[in-house]
């Protein structure tokens, strides 16, 4: 899995995010096994809505710096590997 | 149009519907604070939130959600309560591995667009969602299957979109270029979007297929990708629907796919195989408070918006009822506002309309005022002038300004002196008697008659050269 997500871990932590995910899996496990007939889908567990923020500009960050946490970089952007099939 | 291409045979007909994507005109991005702007060096207008870097969270643009309900209010929508979903895939263009959109609970449903040629084209939905960075490819001579590898650019990455789909009911090349026109021509009024083709902030996926004439069933269809022009469009949905004609007729079927329009090649080619919804893995956006519009807003958003086009039309066609074709065009050219107050200040509304459409076809008219215009469709209404003569001073007018009657004289189109229409008129006096009599002794409306009696040779003594109002005064003066 750390593989196909294209992290980088030691042996250890290999393990202790076994252990982690695990225990993730069995909760999940436990959710599904409860009884949910006749009570909706809630998206939020606020009962909040309409949370907006105004269109004004906050400086962006610093392009250099940006590229310089990337695996590649060329002309200003990020250099990945070569896409298969399309994006849009 | 493009005169070659080949049209579908008789018994097949064409069914398309259309998604167009559209930038908001916003000045930020839809999660973040970073500028909405085209031109940007690339990645200058990134930040955690929109490089989805981990720890950041999303905070809706409220004027974003604005744009978009007033969209869906201009095409006659629904507005909805909403959420925001994630669709998940592995392409590079979104950093954080997913894109933020509105899947089963759009913002806005049920609309419709009125063309200009009277039919209407169902719209299913227009979603919120944001758009995703630019890969360009390189090596491989800039094919995509060919690439070395890829550049992104996140600047585009979370500016905000409004995803129009419209129902498959557009049934001609033709149509479905007038409905883009119209929703360009909304977006423009409406001032959401500045709707720029070339630039990407307006972009046309086509979902193509074709049917037996008279069934009503809907086949196979394909999505037609990287469309940039109507023109385009219009050819790429050609070629599509030939496509699959030519299938069935081999006994063949197209398959779902989405499939790439190949400007040069005049072509399509396959893309990737659609996606099924689950491949996305749509789910509730968590980090995203659900919308939910009152009536009070949505009764505020219809109290601002603008006259639309389809309302422009009608009220140029209930002023020239004769004249639906001119009006369409002197609508799009932005020209309504000047007929329909030069209208007000007298001139004939179908003549009018003829002349804007025909000689006011220009870029910048905004030296020809409203009541300049009405005098001078009035003096060619009066036979002052002739057509030819009154397209010469629109020109002037249109270069220049000013007051028509100064440059018809100008011009050599003076009708006459005024010694010389007195003289004809006591002319025609003197032939006439009875007539005469009829005019200084007769009832108003028997004046009236008369008046236009002696109006009307006179005009037709000077080949429409002399001024009505001129005549007019004339003879009331010789009846004392
Ligand atoms: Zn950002």
């Amino acid at each position: 899995m750390a593989h196909l997500a294209r992290l980088a871990l030691t042996e250890a932590e290999i393990d202790a995010f076994t252990g982690q995910l695990g225990d993730i899996l069995d909760h999940a496990a436990d959710i599904e096994a409860l009884n949910v007939d006749g009570i909706e889908a809630t998206s939020h567990p606020l009962p909040r809505t309409n949370v907006f923020r105004e269109d004004t500009l906050r400086p962006s960050l610093d392009r250099d710096e940006v590229l310089s946490q990337a695996p590649a970089a060329e002309a200003g952007q990020f250099r990945v590997p070569p896409v298969l099939g399309e994006s849009q | 149009m493009i005169g070659h291409e080949p049209s579908l045979p008789d018994d097949w007909e064409l069914v398309v519907g259309l998604e167009v994507h559209v930038e908001l005109a916003t000045k930020t991005k839809l999660f973040c604070g970073c500028a909405n702007q085209f031109s940007s060096e690339p990645n200058t207008n990134v930040c955690p939130t929109c490089l989805g870097l981990p720890g950041s969270l999303p905070v809706l643009n409220g004027q974003a959600v604005a744009f978009a309900m007033t969209l869906g209010r201009a095409l006659g929508c629904e507005v909805r309560p909403s959420v925001m979903a994630r669709k998940n895939y592995f392409y590079p263009d979104m950093a954080k591995d997913f894109q933020t959109t509105q899947y089963d609970q759009p913002t806005n449903v049920d609309g419709e667009l009125r063309l200009a040629d009277g039919s209407v084209v169902g719209i299913e939905r227009a979603h919120i969602e944001e758009d995703a960075g630019k890969t360009s490819h390189v090596g491989g001579g800039g094919r995509i299957g060919d690439a070395n590898y890829s550049l992104v650019d996140y600047n585009r990455a979370g500016v905000p979109l409004v995803e129009i789909v419209s129902r498959p009911e557009i049934r001609s090349v033709e149509q479905a270029r007038a409905y883009v026109s119209e929703l360009r021509n909304i977006l423009l009024a409406i001032g959401v979007s500045d709707a720029r083709m070339e630039e990407g902030s307006l972009r046309v996926d086509a979902n193509v297929s074709v049917r037996p004439t008279g069934s009503q069933e809907l086949r196979t269809r394909c999505e037609i990708k990287n469309i940039n022009s109507i023109r385009s469009m219009g050819r790429a949905i050609e070629y599509e629907a030939k496509r699959h004609v030519d299938l069935y007729a081999s006994g063949e079927s197209p398959h779902q796919e989405t499939r790439h329009w190949d400007e040069d090649g005049g072509r399509t080619t396959p893309g990737r195989s659609k996606e099924d919804a689950e491949d996305y893995r749509y789910f509730q956006e968590p980090d995203l408070v659900p919308l939910v519009p009152t009536a009070e807003e949505v009764a505020a958003i219809d109290e601002q918006l603008p006259m639309l086009p389809a309302q422009r039309r009608h009220r140029l066609t209930q002023l020239a009822p004769n004249s639906a074709d001119a009006a369409t065009i002197v609508v799009e050219r932005g020209q309504d506002d000047l007929v329909v107050a030069a209208v007000a200040a007298g001139a004939d509304a179908e003549r009018l309309l003829t002349r804007v459409q025909n000689d006011l076809a220009v870029d910048d008219w905004t030296k020809v005022d409203a009541e300049g215009l009405a005098a001078l469709i009035g003096m060619e209404t009066a036979g002052e002038l002739t057509a030819t003569q009154t397209k010469q001073v629109l020109a002037e007018l249109v270069n220049h300004g000013g007051d028509p009657r100064t440059i018809a004289e100008a011009l050599g189109f003076e009708a006459m002196s005024d010694d010389a229409l007195a003289g004809l008129v006591d002319g025609l006096i003197a032939d006439h008697p009875d007539e005469w009599n009829r005019f200084v002794a007769g009832d108003e409306g028997e004046r009236r008659k008369m008046q236009g009696f002696f109006t009307g040779q006179i005009m037709k003594a000077t080949q429409g050269q002399a001024d009505g109002r001129a005549v007019a005064d004339l003879l009331n003066g010789r009846a004392g």
